[in-house]
């Protein structure tokens, strides 16, 4: 509870009830294990049937809407795969100018969100984004990360972190797969100076809502990176896969904060950091990495962290504990 | 609701002789049918008319959302989603900007919305030439979009606000493009009569709103997964409004005929009726085929001409009885089926209509003037048994013909 100290009313803010409805509906054919659900029956947990959603192509897309059945109470639209941006513009617009009009209710707050995956997002969907963010659209932007192309096999996007093995990236002889660091979305989206940024991550719900919550409220364009594991890319055991979020979280590899006009803060801090090497070897995806290769990524998670507390201003994200367990036992921490 | 309530008949309306370009006259028209959300990305020729729609919006004479984005793509995905909320939307794009958006052009079929785009016609790259002709719109003709080309600013006028009431209309709910020339008629400053009250527009084509919209106490789902099981016949539904869009395209022009007091008909035929001759044509050089018509038949050669205006859906059997008659059909492409049975898009589609070979002559390509006695000559040759059927021939093209 260090950050109830540290950020007052933070804990407070997020200390909300979930209403018992569900908009997200059972029934879908998201893989075992698979987070994406976990992220949408949330989403729309916090921002309640007043909301339509754009989802470009993608993971949740073709299996969650498959005509004639649909896992969506909400009005639900899918274009292409490179606009989901765009599109929400649109709609976002139409509402703007039939409120205007009296079409629809003025007083009516509707959410336009876009729910992507990182290749509509960081790779295709890239330019719309921008657009989006650039022209101050009141679209709440949700990423779902799950670290490549799942939707089309395993091949590698944009966000496919280094040493990765992708079918577009194998770990080959010559070069042990991806040779590319995961682009920064989130601080590419608050470069755009939008009023609300985030990353979240499935495994903390308590946090991944409060940040729907505060991306409903901007009184702009917000954008949500979230982390999602994904059993046959990542490839581990379905049984896994909050746990393997929590070791993201856990080892520093991936970072929970939020921008909020501007203001930055990590929103889980975490004292003492596991190993990376915690974080990869639960996932096949790995395997083939030399031990001088994990090397090299813990160096570079260590360099972020350090880049982080920095920004922060103090120690918010701790240095790697190695007496600690990888699997921490439940209820534990 | 449906379009078809509110204009009585046998009205005509009070009307204001303006100049304006066919890109401005569209614009004016956008305006007037109080369209409610623009999406636009500038390419040339069509610029003026999103240059004008902004400064309407800017000043308060249109209230409607102005969205400049930032890729012909998003343009026509934003109109989408704005259409798919239900509002009345437009865009205007020509050439490589066409090609940008392409994939979501088959989409706003799928999906059924009434989007209305303007197309200030233009060639395409390489090499870079932003001048006029045909090659952008031919290449929209098989995606189920209703397909409109028009020859003056007038025309061009009159066709959008007839677009939105098809789109609209509840047997259609399908996109629409209206084309016309770049540069000669998107840049040349015409004279044209507008309705003095804007109101009389949308009295002829009222916001509908009848197609299927996301609707937070409706919730639909739009773009579906269309498995193997249901796509064609979901597909097949778009085929049949695009067939059944030509009997309420015939009706809105004739409503609009009793309204403004202009029609065009699907097809314009000029002469036609006892020719041995015809020269089929589209967009502004239908003025100078009617002239080299009225020429040949003074000479003693009884030629005729058609006017294509609506290319999807394609009036065929229309083509057919105005055409059976006729011995000599020439057909003037103003775009490449590069490699094709005929070389000219609509020379193919006229030989499969008429079941008859045509001469297929290609003109005007990257905007290369031409005259009338250039469509003469042609004309002559092709009368005189010089040129043979089933054969490109080109006007124009130096050292060709």
């Amino acid at each position: 509870m260090k950050a109830a100290e540290e950020y007052p009313g933070l804990y407070e803010y997020a200390n909300f009830e979930l209403p018992q409805e569900e908009l997200f509906l059972p029934g879908h054919g998201l893989c075992a294990g698979c987070t994406i659900g976990v992220i949408a029956r949330h989403m729309l947990k916090v921002l309640g049937p007043d909301t339509i959603v754009v989802n470009p192509t993608g993971c949740a897309e073709v299996s969650t809407v498959v005509y004639p059945r649909t896992n969506w109470a909400v009005p639900w639209m899918h274009v292409a795969f490179g606009n989901g941006g765009s599109v929400a513009s649109g709609i976002e617009a139409a509402i703007k100018v039939l409120k205007r009009r009296g079409v629809i209710d003025p007083n009516r707050k509707i959410n336009v969100v876009v729910f992507a995956g990182d290749g509509g997002t960081a790779d295709i969907g890239f330019q719309a984004l921008s657009g989006m963010f650039e022209r101050g659209h009141k679209v709440i932007y949700v990423m779902y990360d799950n670290e490549g192309y799942m939707n089309t096999g395993i091949q590698r996007s944009g966000t496919t972190p280094f040493g990765a093995s992708a079918t577009t990236a194998p770990a080959g002889r010559k070069v042990p797969g991806n040779v590319t660091h995961k682009k920064p979305m989130a601080a590419i989206a608050a470069a755009h100076g939008i009023p609300y940024v985030a990353t979240a991550n499935p495994a903390y719900v308590h946090d991944m809502v409060y940040k729907f919550k505060k991306a409903a409220e901007a009184e702009g364009p917000s954008f949500l990176h979230i982390l999602q594991s994904c059993t046959p890319g990542w490839r581990f055991e379905p049984k896994y896969a909050i746990r393997v979020l929590e070791l993201a979280t856990e080892t520093g590899y991936w970072v929970n904060y939020e921008i909020d006009h501007g203001e930055f803060r990590v929103t889980l801090p975490v004292p003492k950091r596991k190993p990376v090497k915690c974080f990869l070897e639960l996932q096949g995806r790995f395997k083939h990495l030399k031990p001088e290769e994990v090397e090299a990524i813990q160096a570079v998670i260590d360099r972020d962290v350090e880049e982080i507390n920095r920004i922060v201003g103090k120690e918010v994200i701790g240095p790697v504990d190695p007496s600690l367990p990888c699997i921490t036992p439940r209820g534990a921490r | 609701m449906t379009a078809q309530l509110v204009a009585p008949k046998e009205r005509k309306v009070a009307q204001k002789r303006i100049a304006l370009t066919g890109n401005h006259a569209v614009a004016l028209a956008v305006k007037m049918a109080r369209v409610e959300v623009i999406a636009a990305y500038p390419i040339t020729p069509q610029t003026p008319v999103v240059e004008r729609l902004a400064e309407y919006v800017n000043n308060g004479e249109l209230d409607a959302e102005y969205i400049p984005v930032e890729s012909e793509h998003s343009a026509m995905s934003a109109v989408i989603g704005a259409s798919a909320m239900g509002a009345r939307t437009f865009t205007e794009t020509s050439s490589q900007g066409l090609y940008h958006m392409y994939e979501n052009l088959p989409i706003a079929v799928g999906l059924r919305l009434p989007v209305v785009m303007g197309m200030a016609v233009r060639t395409i790259s390489a090499p870079i030439n932003v001048w006029g002709d045909y090659s952008d719109v031919m290449a929209m003709r098989e995606l189920g979009w209703i397909i409109y080309v028009t020859q003056s600013a007038q025309e061009a006028f009159d066709t959008v606000i007839q677009a939105y009431r098809v789109a609209e209309d509840s047997r259609v709910h399908l996109p629409a493009v209206v084309a016309y020339d770049g540069f000669w008629t998107s840049h040349v400053l015409q004279p044209l009569d507008v309705p003095e009250d804007e109101e009389e527009v949308v009295r002829y084509a009222p916001i509908t709103r009848s197609w299927v919209k996301l609707d937070v106490d409706n919730p639909a789902q739009l773009g579906a997964v269309g498995t193997p099981e249901w796509y064609w016949e979901i597909r097949w539904q778009a085929v049949e409004a695009l067939r059944t869009s030509l009997k309420v395209i015939q009706e809105a022009d004739e409503e609009y005929g009793k309204v403004f007091g202009r029609s065009y008909g699907i097809l314009t035929p000029y002469r036609l009726e006892d020719a041995e001759l015809a020269i089929v044509a589209y967009g502004s050089i239908f003025g100078i085929v009617k002239k080299v018509v009225d020429r040949l038949r003074r000479e003693g050669v009884r030629s005729g001409a058609l006017k294509l205006r609506v290319l999807r859906p394609w009036p065929g059997d229309m083509i057919k009885k105005l055409l059976e008659h006729v011995d000599k059909v020439a057909v003037i492409d103003r775009a490449i089926n590069h490699g094709g049975p005929l070389y000219g898009p609509m020379a193919v589609e006229i030989a499969a209509t008429i079941q008859k070979p045509v001469y297929n002559v290609l003109a005007t390509i990257g905007m290369r003037a031409i005259d009338s006695d250039m469509i003469y000559d042609a004309a002559v040759k092709i009368h005189r048994g010089l040129w043979a059927p089933n054969t490109p021939y080109t006007v124009g093209l130096r050292g060709y013909e």
